[in-house]
């Protein structure tokens, strides 16, 4: 069953004049992953706010768990959780106080809230900070704290808008952690980010939006091979370049190519850390000393180079 | 049922702020003692008033009117300091009553206001201030005022809701508040007032408010040129009116402005 579905939503603002989504269709099988990648401006926070009930689309078609969105909103957010794009809490109370309120709001009693609030803390590895006001807490805290309240009451579906962006690798990492958890307990997840490591991370699926449109679909590994996924990169000194894209052409199995001007040799390459190693050993037994080297990711740019053929336009530097 | 009990937690939540960061308390209740003292000791030499008791007696009801319209500018601003920080989404997205948020908010203000006009009455007693009235119409005198305070609460959401920007919201607020409190019997009689000022200042809600505190608290109202009008011979019942047409207008107007926020 699909838990949600949208169905060529069109969203236009400032009467018409800006046009966030046009005719965007996506859905998410119960119980799994899906990614909304795309650049700044693309309508990833227009899309889960329709999906949430906090917008209206000029028109098209959208269900969550179910339930038809424009028709009972009220219905839907009994079931979804929403963490949006910027922590949503309020800045003058503790981490207890707001998921106590918040507690309250999904109408648990006086007792039942607090018991939530604490675990919730607990479970974020909050407690330690749950009595400070959420001014005082990192970006990492906060995200983490916004996220809680969006988990009071279990829901079936989950919205997170871009639940990293911001934070350092480490609370990257936590928050990557946290998010897998969740997922084991099996809710239906909709996240969006700019970063396709993410999506690979965390996703079943991925569908790549720009322009407010979905311009490719796929699982990770359908959109990495499309994408061409890992390439080995090697800086040598200009004596050593033959032979180097001789050992990488050969370890690779692909032709490699250079780069003259930073003399950076590289190939795509299906076994990364494998490859690697392979290289280096390779260059050690020649005597060629590497003055750089390290594999790359296909980034979200990458992405876009190979569907659309040019690089993802940043519309506006909001952070 | 669910919604009431929701508005109230919203309610809770501001008295919860206000625990957290006391200053806000202290400063909204310094600020109208500080005007207290101010117009009692600055104009209250200079004005002549027919009255037993001085100045302060007619001043008290205006201060206590205008402490209560400002109340449009604390609700205005609240609610769009809440507006810019997203906190409205995560609102809006919880199964509660959507007017929840709003309603819990003016109720809030409200609160605000009982503990502002106890201090400031205090206040006033400590210089001089003093209801020949009985108890019941003082008291009369208080809801009057809580309820003029709550009208404009309403106002002061559709404000919040409709201004983009915390600084602009702050500046609307102004523009409407200060006009009716200094356009008006306040602080000093609209005698002196050019003659078409005077039927201005008559009507003006504000006014009559004041009027009718200032009956309630045993007073006789001075009047110029608009002596004998409706609202000068009822100051109570227009004050009435003018509360029950700003909620009629501005109620359901916010909750609109609400539910379609940001759309
Ligand atoms: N309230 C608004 N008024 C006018 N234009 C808007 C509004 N909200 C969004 N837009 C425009 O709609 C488009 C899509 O915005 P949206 O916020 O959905 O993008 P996004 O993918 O979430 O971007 P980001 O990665 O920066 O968060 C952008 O061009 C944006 O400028
Ligand atoms: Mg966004």
């Amino acid at each position: 069953m699909k838990s949600v579905i949208a169905e060529n939503l069109v969203k236009t603002y400032n009467k018409g004049n800006v046009k966030a989504l046009d005719g965007l269709t996506l859905d998410v099988e119960e119980g799994t992953v899906l990614s909304v990648l795309g650049p700044n401006g693309a309508g990833k926070t227009t899309t889960v706010r329709i999906l949430a009930t906090l917008l209206s689309p000029d028109s098209g078609r959208a269900n969550v768990g179910g339930i038809d969105v424009i028709q009972h909103p009220e219905k839907v957010r009994e079931i979804i959780g929403l963490s949006g794009q910027y922590a949503a809490v309020d800045e003058t109370l503790t981490g207890w106080d707001n998921l106590v309120m918040f507690g309250r709001l999904y109408h648990l009693n006086k007792k039942a809230a607090i018991k939530r609030a604490d675990e919730l803390l607990e479970r974020f590895s909050l407690t330690d900070s749950a009595k400070r006001p959420i001014k005082t807490y990192s970006g990492g805290m906060r995200r983490r704290l916004d996220l809680a309240a969006s988990l009071i009451v279990q829901p079936k579906v989950l919205f997170l808008d871009e639940p990293t962006t911001g934070l350092d690798p480490r609370g990257r990492l936590e928050m990557w952690g946290v998010i897998e958890e969740l997922v084991k307990g099996g809710v239906t997840l909709l996240l969006t980010t700019q970063y396709l490591e993410e999506a690979d991370q965390l996703a079943d699926d991925i569908v790549v939006i720009d322009h407010g449109k979905v311009i490719a679909r796929g699982t990770s590994d359908a959109l990495k091979k499309e994408v061409g996924g890992e390439r080995l990169e090697v800086v040598v000194e200009q004596s050593n370049i033959s032979k180097t894209l001789e050992i990488v052409s050969r370890v690779s199995g692909n032709k490699a190519t250079l780069d003259e001007g930073l003399r950076r040799i590289s190939a795509p390459v299906s076994n990364g850390s494998i490859s690697l190693m392979e290289v280096l050993r390779s260059m050690d037994s020649e005597g060629i000393h590497a003055l750089d080297v390290g594999l790359k990711r296909p980034s979200l740019d990458d992405v876009f180079m190979s569907l659309t053929g040019h690089a993802a336009e940043v519309e506006e530097v909001k952070k | 049922m669910n919604a009431l009990s929701d508005s109230i937690v919203i309610t809770k939540r501001q008295l919860l702020q206000l625990a957290r960061v006391p200053e806000v308390l202290i400063f909204s209740t310094i600020q109208p003692v500080m005007f207290v003292l101010l117009f009692r000791y600055v104009f209250g030499g200079s004005i002549a008033t027919g009255q037993p008791g001085g100045y302060v007696q007619l001043l008290m009801p205006g201060i206590f009117v205008q402490t209560v319209a400002f109340t449009l500018a604390a609700t205005a601003s609240g609610l769009a300091e809440d507006m810019k920080k997203g906190l409205i989404d995560r609102f809006r997205s919880l199964p509660i009553a959507r007017s929840a948020l709003i309603v819990g908010r003016t109720l809030g203000d409200s609160l605000l206001n009982i503990v502002v006009l106890a201090v400031m009455g205090a206040a006033g007693f400590i210089v001089g201030w003093r209801p020949t009235s009985g108890l019941f119409s003082v008291a009369l005198a208080f809801l009057f005022l809580l309820f003029f305070g709550y009208a404009l609460s309403w106002v002061g959401i559709y404000i919040g809701l409709s201004a983009r920007d915390a600084r602009v919201v702050q500046n609307v607020s102004f523009l409407v508040t200060f006009p009716l409190t200094f356009l008006s019997n306040a602080f000093a009689p609209t005698t002196g007032m050019p003659r078409p000022l005077q039927y201005v200042a008559e009507w003006n809600p504000v006014s009559t408010m004041v009027a009718a505190c200032r009956q309630l608290f045993g007073l006789e109202n001075e009047f110029g040129a608009t002596a004998g009008s409706f609202p000068s011979e009822n100051p109570l019942t227009m004050s009435l009116i003018y509360m029950a047409i700003i909620m009629i207008i501005f109620v359901p107007m916010s909750v609109k402005k609400y539910q379609n926020a940001s759309n």
